[in-house]
């Protein structure tokens, strides 16, 4: 690992100043992605601008229809919550299930999606159902956040201060799981808000991605029967030593329809 | 250098390190505390898991500096003279270790699970175990040994 100065900022404002300051700055989260890129020297910042004395980024709270997680919140802490488990239990659920129980301890929801893992749990939540990623400087909505493999539409200096959430009628996700590194081989994350139904997919491509196809038979039906005559084409989807394109293009089919299968009922308690 | 005072086992200690310091090197290179293992170095095989306030943390990827301010406990900080703490004695009984590589990183690994939920079950603690491996894959023993563990921890109190 190479060199770097380190600092502690106490406020938004400070950080946002230290990391604008710095040659070559980087925010640090929970550094579950970032530190084993520094062994690796996949990343060499100048400064390291470590977010954890900002109390203000870490919490979980409802605000009206949707549920508000600071950026600092770590994925233990989202699983373990009441208030994520009793409104959108697919989200506590996934959480739950990301890595293992010591980098879940570690691990935030916002240096997660700033990382844009592709094969990543948190994007296809975000992108289904309907989420807003809240910075520093504005608001975006989740499908205009993830923009390709490790890259999002963050700008430089930007910081993540949380993620709000719609809650949805009925959600589901379903992940046919690397066995070793856990990450998704294919996710499907489906949501339905009113009329509004969204299909998710991680894992696949270069970012997640949702089927209007999908979503536009399930506004219809929301049956897995739905998606039965949908044919996924494999064109495009991800080659790698873990599935082919055509498997993957199978498996989207078939996580799709359990996760709308296993979408609980009705998940809004008042 | 950054000055961190991390409290390790009960003691604060208070040294001058550079930043790139992971946690694991500050407890064995800084303080001799070689119990805590560096096995994959990749986060993945949990080796190198200590209580971090409570909390189970692989000290491989996390900064000391993260640290600073933490109270820190280690497979060093359990045993009480010569008396083991009921989680080890259960790992001795069961014979829950082989080479005995992973062991520090399961005890402190299991300690937390114990914690959360004092009654496991083995699917519990199976599912508990995702992030520590056991190259001899003495899984079975480890299974059993948390699980006496536990009620021994409940019945001491």
């Amino acid at each position: 690992m190479n060199d770097f100065n380190y600092h502690e900022p106490r406020t938004l404002a400070e950080a946002a100043a230290m990391i604008h300051a710095a040659r070559d700055g980087s925010l640090i989260a929970g550094g579950m992605s970032l530190i084993p890129a520094l062994k690796q020297r996949r990343a060499k910042p100048s400064d390291l601008i470590d977010l954890r004395f900002i109390g203000e980024l870490t919490g979980i709270r409802r605000q009206a229809d949707a549920i508000v997680i600071g950026a600092m919140t770590r994925h233990a802490d989202v699983a373990d919550s009441k208030l994520v488990r009793d409104t959108i239990p697919t989200l506590a659920r996934l959480v739950g299930e990301m890595a293992d129980p010591a980098v879940r301890n570690r691990a935030t929801i916002g240096g997660s999606i700033a990382h844009g893992d592709p094969a990543a749990d948190y994007p296809p939540a975000l992108v289904a159902l309907g989420a807003t990623i809240i910075t520093s400087t504005r608001a975006m909505q989740a499908d205009d956040f993830f923009t390709g493999a490790f890259a999002t539409a963050l700008r430089k200096g930007e910081i993540i201060t949380a993620v709000s959430f719609p809650i949805p009628d009925r959600a589901a996700y379903v992940k046919f799981a690397n066995t070793s590194s856990r990450y998704a081989i294919v996710g499907v994350f489906v949501a339905k808000r009113g009329t509004d139904v969204r299909v998710a997919v991680t894992g696949a491509q270069s970012r997640v991605f949702r089927i209007m196809e999908m979503e536009m038979a399930l506004a219809k039906s929301f049956s897995p029967d739905a998606l039965k005559p949908i044919t996924i084409k494999p064109n495009g989807l991800n080659a790698d030593i873990h599935a082919t394109p055509e498997y993957r293009a199978h498996l989207i089919g078939v996580m799709a329809q359990r996760a709308v299968a296993s979408a609980a009922a009705v998940h809004r308690p008042n | 250098m950054a000055r961190v005072t991390i409290t390790v086992n009960g003691k604060p200690e208070t040294t001058d390190i550079k930043p790139r310091t992971l946690l694991v090197e500050f407890l064995r290179d800084h303080l001799g505390l070689t119990g805590t293992h560096v096995g994959c170095d990749t986060t993945q095989c949990g080796c190198c898991i200590v209580l971090v306030d409570g909390r189970s943390v692989n000290s491989c990827t996390m900064l000391a500096v993260q640290a600073n301010g933490a109270s820190v406990t280690t497979i060093e900080g359990l045993a009480e003279g010569d008396k083991l703490h009921p989680m080890q004695a259960a790992f001795r009984e069961h014979h829950a270790l082989q080479c005995g590589f992973c062991t520090p990183g399961m005890v402190m690994s299991a300690l937390e699970l114990v914690q959360r939920n004092n009654s496991p079950s083995d699917g519990d603690i199976r599912y508990w175990l995702l992030g520590n491996m056991c190259r001899c894959t003495g899984y079975h023993n480890i299974i059993k040994a948390i699980k006496a563990g536990a009620e021994a921890m409940a019945r001491a109190g």
